[in-house]
């Protein structure tokens, strides 16, 4: 039942191989990730993944915790997009208690999760090309994180863990600063991200180190229950937002961008090209925000909408659902429930079994990460090291998401 | 295709399996229901290879404890991209000796879907062809998701269950 076991040692010095351990530190794997391969030369002959080095227990934890003390969890599943998993969770919360969102609540989220995945993108095509050994796109590019970061910093306080949003809608509106961050961010992103483009698209070096460089056919990732930018790249249209729309998504105009060969090189542009069409979508939603009524944020639940501090410092009713809220003790609906995201990396979803309880029965994510990461050894058999190092940048592996 | 829908599919189902399919509900939409455990490979290489309904996506494998039933609810969420609908079947084992057929028969991604359920649960995959713990350490002795483990540690006297939640 052992044989996978990974070897540490060198076993066998007449085979010819050099055991090579990559990670579980180490610069090139952006995270906490340990690959031991089996080299001849620079080529890999067999790997074996160990992960779970950052896992903290949260479908355990989650297990005793009220609903809104499980958000900050999910903020820690996909750190460079938090703001879709709190949103994911929440609305899989609101899909179990059957709340109605109103319109202009959606289009708000709808705003802020692209600006999250566009986030994840940058990173994810950024570190690719940085990897590559072009820092210079990695400089140009990355500043833009920094201005969604502003944004969320404006919406709800917080900049990379966000634990933004409440079951039933946000927090707070967004201020006039937030817009106008906004307006700034859709004037000026798209020249950079042109510019990123122009660097690297027909970039021949570019194009060489990524090009037909860790190759999957659409049967092999479906096979392995890819989704995400990978899945696309292989010429999939999957897409959470357009086959099952959450949050309005079915509002908007936009297109799923696919690849033909699922290479390295296919799901850098289907990410730019999604970075295009988050854009695009932002640009709806702030549209479409003009139409809708001023100064609505969430929806009418106070059974489940935490009451403003405002009122519950001067107010014994709201102070009284504050505490019944924050503890737990509204009844929730005996159900159980799936609901999934387009996360930056694929389908999110979490299946949640409630029992009526104060917190869930039992709490499943799915999480793409984890089950887009676990061809990686496979696939790097007979792959050059360096071409597997570009492989994992492109698969963009987060290990929040990938342990749990 | 038209999109198919829950009724078209339980009928289709319910020619083929009989009774060997029960607990049919439709929580939110989502058709879930359960089979015994020698027939959970038959049926799920039905759902993916029936060019009808074509649930060729694994979306994804986990499981459930329930200690008062003594039993683990082995869970398989499938997805029918061509027709866009989801299934989710379930196989009740006892706890006592959780074994149930790998799915790794029918879908690579299983694999490590399957090794956390071991991790987590001890559900025994038959025919898995690398059945170790994923995220914890292998020395670990239990199987911590089921619900006989406290999440705190017993011994501490600040920290009850009860103050936070269940």
């Amino acid at each position: 039942m052992n044989n996978n076991q990974p070897v540490y040692t060198d076993n066998d010095p007449q085979d010819g191989l050099v055991t090579l351990n990559l990670g579980p530190t180490h610069p090139a794997t952006h995270g906490v990730f340990q690959n031991v391969l089996q080299m001849d030369g620079e080529r890999i002959v067999s790997g074996v993944s160990t992960i779970g080095y950052i896992h903290r227990a949260f479908e355990k934890i989650a297990e005793h915790r009220p609903f809104y003390q499980i958000t900050p969890l999910t903020d820690r599943l996909n750190y460079c997009s938090s703001p879709i998993n709190n949103m994911g969770w929440h609305m899989t919360v609101e899909k179990l208690l059957n709340i109605q969102i109103p319109k202009r609540v959606d289009y708000l989220r709808v705003i802020i999760m692209e600006l999250s995945r566009i986030a994840d993108h940058i990173i994810c095509n950024t570190i690719i090309a940085q990897d590559t050994g072009a820092t210079t796109t990695f400089l140009y590019l990355f500043q833009y994180r920094e201005h969604i970061y502003e944004i969320f910093e404006e919406i709800c306080g917080a900049r990379l863990t966000t634990n933004i949003g409440r079951i039933g809608g946000l927090e707070r509106d967004f201020n006039e600063v937030a817009f106008a961050k906004i307006n700034k961010f859709l004037k000026e992103f798209p020249a950079a991200l042109k510019e990123f483009e122009s660097l690297l698209n027909r970039n021949r070096i570019f194009i060489d180190r990524t090009k037909g460089v860790a190759e999957v056919t659409a049967e092999n990732a479906l096979s392995y229950s890819w989704t995400g930018p990978l899945l696309r790249a292989t010429g999939i249209d999957y897409d959470v937002r357009v086959s099952e729309p959450y949050s309005s998504y079915q509002d908007f105009d936009f297109e799923i961008p696919v690849g033909t060969s699922g290479d390295v090189f296919d799901r850098y542009l289907v990410r730019n090209e999604e970075m295009w069409q988050s854009v695009r979508i932002i640009e709806q939603a702030m549209e479409k925000l003009k139409s809708e009524p001023k100064g609505i944020f969430h929806a009418d639940v106070p059974d489940f909408y935490l009451p403003g501090k405002e009122e519950v410092y001067n107010n014994m009713e709201a102070l009284i659902y504050h505490f019944k809220i924050v503890m737990g003790e509204i009844d929730a609906p005996k159900a159980e429930v799936y609901h999934a995201v387009e996360g930056g990396n694929g389908e999110l979803g979490f299946y949640l079994i409630n029992d009526g309880g104060r917190s869930p029965y039992r709490l499943h994510f799915r999480r793409p990460s984890f089950i887009n990461y676990q061809m990686y050894a496979k696939m790097s058999e007979g792959m050059l090291l360096s071409d597997a190092i570009i492989n994992m940048s492109s698969l963009n592996i987060i290990a929040g998401e990938l342990d749990a | 295709m038209a999109k198919a829908t829950n009724t078209e599919l339980v009928d289709l189902l319910g020619e083929k399996f009989g009774e060997q399919l029960f607990d049919v509900s439709e929580p939110y939409g989502l058709l879930t229901f359960s089979t015994t455990k020698d027939k959970v490979i038959e049926v799920l290489s039905f759902l993916k290879e029936n060019g009808k309904i074509n649930f060729n996506f694994l979306t994804d494998i986990t499981a459930v404890h329930y200690p008062e039933k003594e039993r683990i609810a082995v869970v398989y969420h499938l997805h029918s991209m061509v027709s866009g609908i989801r299934v989710r079947l379930k196989v009740f084992l006892h706890e006592n000796d959780p074994r149930v057929a790998s799915a790794t028969v029918l879908w690579n991604g299983a694999n490590w879907m399957e090794r956390e359920t071991y991790d987590f649960f001890g559900v025994k995959f038959e025919g898995h062809p690398d059945l170790r713990r994923i995220l914890n350490m292998d020395e670990l002795n239990v199987h911590p998701m089921l619900k006989q483990y406290p999440l705190e540690d017993p011994n501490r006297v600040d920290k009850k269950d009860e103050y936070f939640g269940r």
